[in-house]
């Protein structure tokens, strides 16, 4: 009964929800973490926790029009966190104030109408679901809305890879030879907002952060190349899922936190043991080469 | 920059050209054209507009009024200042200098085996060889430049735009790029470059631009380097002034005409516009001067 099949593998056979758990968190992950280097590359870290923010009133419209239904509270989030990142984009390159700031702005709003809405309607129960989701009971809608999000956050990275790593590194370079700088700016974050959605179904508004930027963040002790950082990132990242399932599943725990935890050991042991990390960079004392 | 012989087309045309932020003009009023093959830097204290002028060829930023006339069928290369560069982020020497293939293949064409021969051959060019596989963080100031460089090098453009490309570099690496600079001069691309170093100038470069905001000389470096010129400029108040009065349009509030007569001359001459500067201005940039909102003068 305590063989490794029986602690590693009968949770997923024997049980469908946790099938199902372990498929949408697994799908997430592949699209979210590349997702997330880059919102780490470009110094946009608490972007991510800012829209999560943001997509609070549009799930809480969506669950006061339809209740507890999957669809409608995706679709409205996707709307509120649209909206919210088109407002601060467009009054950081219209004004002078500057993204973070107006981000800041447009998601404190949005947090209050979303609070606002589910408390004129629901209860403190229906609040902790909105905001911190349930991969347990994700249904065949909910893992065929993330399927679709994967499908596409996938497509757009391979086909504008290059000019978000140009936006990246040189923004004023990509500017002189091409006209993708913008657009592709307003894409990415788009692509933040859409896995931020889909991360909400199962683990909540504000938990979807913690596997967008975790993984991305350990990444980034590993390895100095951004597409290894962004493969390093999904397998963290998957490995959180599957771990923290488990984890959840042998000690009761809640699914959602657990999955997110195990990936910020993950970042621990990176931060210490990365070759970038703190120990080879700073506290072993380490020969040096003549050049 | 007189353009007396009519065998040579320019490789772009300034008329009347302001470029600015929000109400406050960075490049007051150029005009003139820089000569196709030719050299040249551009010179002028910081906030003289310099960078500026350089963001308005490139076309990141647009006219406030006047207008920028490139030559069709050029291919342009920009070098921003460095830093403007992200140098942690994580990507090899071979990555960085692998973005300027970017108008040969755009955003989805495959690199071939002859993109990666050029991108080497770029790198050895620029004293590199080795380093494709080293990570961009982990270059000196000097590496980075000449990785840069090469990134220019892979572009193999027609006119060559470079924003002070030698801040904080050593002597050795200054002279290697200057050499690349004279090849690409000696291959009949246009060049030019802002540059601090006066006597790099006078050395190097046969044309030069002085700005103060608007232009205070240009022409034969050897003229426009004149202490009565540098003097002009260095006379020039850097900080824009909220109270400044609004310029009266292109050519009003011309206390600089006489700075650059030679430039006039030249419009003159190619235009064939016998009216006074009002003239022309009115004659061909007549929708730009009604739609273009008003700026400050300065200074």
């Amino acid at each position: 009964m305590t063989g490794p099949f029986s602690l590693l593998v009968e949770p997923f056979a024997a049980y469908p929800f946790m099938a199902r758990a372990l498929g949408g968190a697994m799908l997430l992950a592949l699209a979210a973490c590349p997702v997330g280097v880059f919102l780490m590359l470009r110094r946009m870290s608490l972007t991510g926790d800012a829209m999560a923010h943001a997509i609070l009133p549009g799930a809480a419209a969506g669950f006061l029009l339809f209740g507890l239904d999957i669809v409608p509270m995706t679709l409205g989030g996707l709307v509120a966190g649209v909206v919210v990142a088109l407002a601060a984009g467009l009054v950081s390159r219209l004004t002078v104030q500057r993204e973070d700031a107006s981000l800041a702005a447009f998601y404190l709003i949005s947090l209050a109408l979303g609070v606002m809405l589910v408390s004129m309607r629901g209860s403190a129960v229906d609040l902790m679901h909105v905001l911190f989701g349930s991969v347990l009971a994700l249904n065949d809608e909910a893992l065929m809305l993330i399927g679709v999000i994967v499908a596409l956050t996938l497509g757009a990275l391979f086909a504008f890879w290059r000019a978000l790593v140009a936006e990246c590194m040189d923004p004023l370079f990509l500017r002189s030879v091409s006209r993708l700088g913008t657009p592709v700016h307003f894409l990415f974050l788009g692509l933040v907002v859409l896995n931020l959605v889909g991360g909400f179904i199962a683990l909540g508004t504000l938990l979807a952060v913690g596997l967008m930027m975790l993984p991305a963040a350990a990444a980034r002790f590993w390895t100095s190349r951004v597409e290894t950082m962004c493969l390093v990132a999904t397998g963290i990242g998957m490995a959180a899922c599957y771990a923290g399932l488990l984890l959840s599943f042998h000690a009761s725990l809640p699914s959602g936190p657990a999955i997110i935890l195990v990936a910020g050991l993950a970042y621990f042991i990176s931060l210490l043991a990365g070759p970038r990390g703190v120990v080879r960079q700073r506290a072993l004392p380490h020969r040096h080469r003549v050049a | 920059m007189l353009n007396k012989a009519p065998a040579a087309p320019n490789a772009v045309e300034f008329a009347d050209l302001t470029l600015g932020y929000g109400s406050h003009p960075a490049v007051h009023h150029l005009s003139g054209g820089v000569r196709r093959g030719s050299l040249t830097a551009i010179v002028g204290s910081n906030g003289s507009g310099k960078s500026t002028l350089l963001k308005g060829l490139v076309g990141i930023l647009k006219p406030m009024s006047g207008a920028i006339s490139m030559a069709a069928g050029q291919r342009l290369a920009y070098l921003p200042q460095q830093s403007e560069l992200d140098r942690s982020f994580p990507a090899r020497v071979l990555d960085l200098v692998a973005l300027g293939l970017w108008s040969r293949r755009g955003l989805f064409g495959r690199h071939s085996k002859d993109d990666k021969a050029r991108l080497m051959t770029a790198l050895s060019a620029v004293g590199l060889e080795g380093f494709e596989d080293r990570a961009i963080d982990t270059l000196s100031g000097g590496q980075l430049q000449r990785a840069l460089f090469a990134r220019v090098l892979v572009q193999d453009a027609d006119f060559i735009l470079l924003d002070e490309p030698f801040n904080a570099i050593d002597a050795k690496t200054v002279a290697d790029l200057i050499a690349l600079i004279g090849r690409w001069h000696g291959e009949s691309r246009t060049v030019m470059v802002v540059v601090h170093d006066l006597e790099l100038v006078r050395q190097h470069f046969p044309d030069a631009l002085l700005l103060a905001r608007a232009p205070v000389a240009w022409g034969k470096t050897g003229d426009v380097l004149h202490p009565e010129n540098l003097l002009k400029a260095r006379n020039f108040r850097e900080p824009w002034d909220d109270s400044a009065p609004w310029c009266g349009g292109p050519n009003a509030g011309h206390d600089h005409d006489h700075d650059h007569d030679h430039i006039h001359d030249h419009q003159h001459h190619r235009q064939r516009d016998h009216g006074h500067h009002h003239g022309h201005a009115a004659h061909h940039h007549a929708q730009e001067d009604v739609s273009a909102p008003p700026h400050q003068v300065q200074a």
